[in-house]
């Protein structure tokens, strides 16, 4: 996953690259939640243009995190 | 092993979430003998993952179990059985409504039998509180007419 935060925009962009299933989304939800308390951003971004496979672990938390 | 389909094969995973992959791209290799589209073989791949996903948190509850899997080809359909002996479900009506969940406390998006049925072609569930489940899902794939 890459992130990258603008200040000037307060926009925190998260850039998924990893596979999400149950596996994989408490780590994925870890990483956004440290990111999130770190930068406090206004606007959030999730770039899913390099996910090859979602299921509803996936959909669960993009429900939490809105 | 004897079958009266064309092809046929039997898997059984430990109960881990690091297993799910595993599972769903080993039942994805299967079904590329019938030369399926990229939809087609994503469609089984997340159905897969969600069937399994089901019996890990909810028939085993995070606990050691065995999850089976059998596939089978039938001329151009495939048939998915993924069964576990875990606690079974109460209500199966209930279970099948869009966005309910037993552990909303997880997360979870209740979503995981909507998947099942809307991207496969039926989905049949059997259960018996405290024996276990049994998902059985079938997609037919279209005869490629570019070949």
């Amino acid at each position: 996953m890459n992130i990258n935060y603008d200040k000037e925009s307060k926009l925190l962009k998260f850039e998924i690259t990893e596979e999400i299933d149950h596996c994989k989304v408490e780590k994925i939800k870890r990483r956004v939640d440290n990111e999130i308390e770190r930068y406090v951003p206004q606007n959030i971004i999730f770039d899913f243009d390099k996910v090859s496979f979602m299921d509803s672990a996936g959909i669960g938390m993009l429900i939490r995190e809105i | 092993m004897k079958t009266k389909y064309d092809n046929e094969m039997n898997l059984e995973i430990l109960s881990k979430s690091c297993n799910e992959a595993f599972a769903r791209i080993t039942v994805a290799a299967f079904a590329s003998g019938l030369d399926p589209t990229i939809e087609e073989i994503s469609d089984i791949k997340t159905a897969v993952s969600e069937a399994v996903t089901n019996s890990i948190i909810h028939g085993y509850e995070n606990n050691e179990g065995i999850i089976k899997i059998n596939c089978k080809i039938d001329k151009r359909k495939i048939i998915i059985e993924i069964s576990d002996t875990g606690k079974g479900i109460e209500n199966i009506d209930i279970a099948k409504e869009p966005l309910y969940t037993t552990k909303p406390e997880l997360e979870r998006s209740g979503m995981g039998f909507t998947i099942m049925e809307s991207f496969m072609d039926e989905l049949k569930i059997e259960s018996i509180l405290g024996l276990g489940t049994k998902v059985t899902m079938t997609k037919t794939i279209k005869e490629n007419t570019l070949g």
